[in-house]
């Protein structure tokens, strides 16, 4: 498969006892932005260091670009890394950081320092090539870590929690910059995160990881609107299920479903008659959290469960929804919204639900 | 309890908290007060017994009686520099210490190494007891079992001399090399081996660029201990030192057989100024910027 940068054959690592890698079985295509998303202790890093080579597997085979690289020491492999806490050398400037990987490969002086330089000026830090690491923000030390691993131009890049280390602004500042950098110098970046929605904004496939196994592979979009798995629904998004008595009595129908909190629209007052192909439940709000943009309903149904509605504020300000707490309200939504999911329970393990 | 003694207690507790108060917003006093036993020991006892060491250094006896003859005079360094058995006495004290520091890195490096990297957790704890043990030994047993060891019917059965003298030395102050060494390659984070080796480079390489620099601090701190506790020794030499006399010797001959204390003072002040000419030129390479 000449077309795959990256495939994991049944791949399995073991740490003692515990099995932190379950059998993966992934295949990432050339110039993908790929996200493996999971809890901690889900098994996506240690996936992500046995793709490096600083793992060695218990069992299965990594390949890159259709070589089988299982048994390569790191040096061997040509996929470069971003660390989590970018692991930059302390004592090298920032030029000589860049620098490092070509100077191990031994590219001449003069070009290799128009390619450590070009790769600061794709990172947007001209001009910091005399400083030391530690005279930097952890946002331009992010990128540094960036430039360092680009400018070895590997097959693949990986980035393990890329962005975790930064705050809220500056990580959605990187979320949009990582993205443009990928589409530039067109090379696969496989990361790893535990937050959904960098998982949901950055890349073209994500998979979901639980128990060292792959819960689901897809689109965004795929895995957001049609979860596989209640850890799926879970963990992408607020799950919102619907399941036994509740279901009969609602949706009139057996199984588990699932309907996303934008997609409920909160009616006041009971007994809201629902449109040709909606749904409706009447309810008590528990709970209000205003979040500026958008307000937060908790809705308890009188069919017995709980569900969460998202509402845009569009006209109201907290001071209208603050009131709303303890009121009658009815949940409606379109019957395309609500999607049944396979499983019910949440703590048992499962196959993974793709081939 | 009655009520007297409860009034007593609340008192107490309210001066308690009065003085906390106190120390809370005045935070010099609470430095000075933190950092005046240190500083009377580091002044009085440390500081005091070096300078009371040089001054008596440009003292002299007198030859006749052996009192001390508290006047200004050269002869004592004039002596020592003019001398040729003391220069062959301090070169060879000299190639004797850098002979154990070197040694005793490199032991102590893949040792601390395996101890800080490799080892798990678990026996990593077990490791360092291990190398802390034998500090828990005296000296002179230490020594004497070397004694053993080198005699002619021993072990090693190499004989006395310097060859015996560096080697007792350089199991001595093995523990002194690899714990400051162990402590920096445990503050090395491991993303940095791993970025190394992610970045092309194989393991000889990643110790030369980035595990050395990085623990170089470290190893000046090993060697200093090694280098002066080697430059001051006497007894081991004595005990398998054969005919070989080092800095140590002299100083303690002159203090007991010959009582000239202002010449030992002066020998004394040898490793003094040894150890300072090293540090200086350990802190131009700039290894100790970043500890």
């Amino acid at each position: 498969m000449p077309d795959q940068a990256v495939s994991l054959r049944g791949l399995r690592k073991s740490f003692g006892s515990v099995e932190a890698v379950a059998g993966v079985d992934l295949d990432v295509a050339d110039g993908e932005f790929f996200a493996m998303l999971g809890p901690s202790g889900s098994g996506k890093t240690t996936v992500l260091r046995m793709i490096a080579g600083f793992e060695s597997p218990t069992a299965g085979t990594v390949e890159l670009a259709g070589r089988d690289v299982t048994r390569l020491a790191p040096f061997e492999r040509d996929v470069n890394t971003v660390f989590q806490d970018y692991a930059l050398f302390p004592h090298m400037s920032v030029l000589e950081n860049v620098e490092y990987g070509l100077r191990v490969k031994k590219v001449a002086r003069s070009p290799r320092r128009e390619r450590a330089l070009e790769a600061l000026r794709s990172v947007r830090l001209e001009g910091f090539d005399k400083r030391r690491p530690g005279q930097l923000s952890g946002g331009q030390r992010q990128r540094v870590a960036l430039a360092r691993a680009l400018v070895n131009r590997p097959r693949v890049l990986l980035l393990d929690e890329p962005l975790g280390a930064l705050d809220l602004k500056l990580r959605e500042e990187m979320q949009v910059e990582l993205k443009a950098i990928q589409r530039e110098v067109g090379i696969t970046f496989l990361f790893v995160t535990h937050d959904q929605e960098e998982a949901l904004t950055m890349s073209d496939r994500v998979a979901v990881f639980n128990q060292g196994r792959i819960e689901q592979i897809g689109t965004p979009a795929e895995i957001y609107e049609r979860p596989a798995s209640a850890f799926v629904a879970g963990f992408v998004g607020t799950s919102n299920l619907i399941s036994g008595e509740a279901a009969r009595a609602v949706l009139g129908k057996e199984g588990t479903f699932s309907v996303r909190p934008e997609k409920l629209r909160v009616v006041a007052g009971d007994g809201e008659t629902p449109g040709p192909d909606e749904h409706s439940a009447s309810g008590t709000v528990s709970e209000v959290v205003y979040a500026g943009p958008a307000t937060r309903f908790v809705v308890d149904l009188d069919a017995g469960v709980r569900l969460i509605a998202l509402q845009q504020n569009l006209q109201v300000s907290s001071m209208d929804v603050m009131g709303l707490r303890g009121t009658r309200v009815s949940l409606v939504w379109h019957r395309r919204h609500e999607f049944a999911i396979a499983d019910v329970s949440l703590a048992v393990p499962r196959e993974a639900a793709h081939p | 309890m009655t009520a007297s003694a409860a009034l007593g207690d609340g008192e107490a507790a309210g001066l308690r908290r009065r003085v906390a108060a106190f120390l809370h917003r005045h935070a010099r006093v609470r430095l000075s007060l933190l950092l005046s036993a240190p500083l009377a020991w580091l002044g009085l006892a440390y500081l005091g017994s070096l300078a009371a060491l040089f001054v008596t250094a440009f003292w002299s006896t007198d030859t006749f009686t052996g009192d001390l003859v508290k006047v200004f005079t050269w002869a004592n360094f004039q002596d020592l520099v003019t001398g040729e058995v003391y220069r062959t006495v301090a070169l060879r004290s000299l190639w004797v210490a850098a002979a154990v520091t070197v040694i005793d890195l490199v032991i102590a490096f893949p040792m601390a190494f395996a101890m800080a990297k490799l080892a798990s957790p678990r026996s990593q704890r077990w490791l360092v007891i291990l190398v802390l043990t034998p500090l828990w030994a005296s000296y002179l047993v230490k020594a004497y079992a070397w004694r053993v060891l080198l005699s002619s019917g021993g072990i090693l059965g190499w004989g006395y001399g310097l060859t015996a003298t560096i080697a007792t030395l350089s199991y001595l102050w093995l523990p002194y090399m690899i714990l400051p060494i162990y402590a920096g390659l445990e503050r090395l984070p491991n993303a940095l081996l791993d970025a190394s080796g992610d970045l092309g480079a194989r393991g000889w390489r990643t110790f030369r660029t980035v595990v050395w620099p990085l623990t170089f601090p470290a190893v000046v701190a090993g060697s200093i201990f090694t280098f002066s506790l080697s430059l001051g020794d006497y007894i081991t030499v004595k005990i398998v030192g054969g005919k070989s006399q080092l800095i140590g010797n002299v100083v303690y001959d002159n203090i007991g057989a010959a009582n000239n204390l202002p010449f030992a003072a002066a020998v004394a002040t040898v490793p003094v100024l040894i150890m300072l000419v090293y540090l200086a030129a350990v802190r131009r390479t700039g290894a100790l910027d970043n500890l």
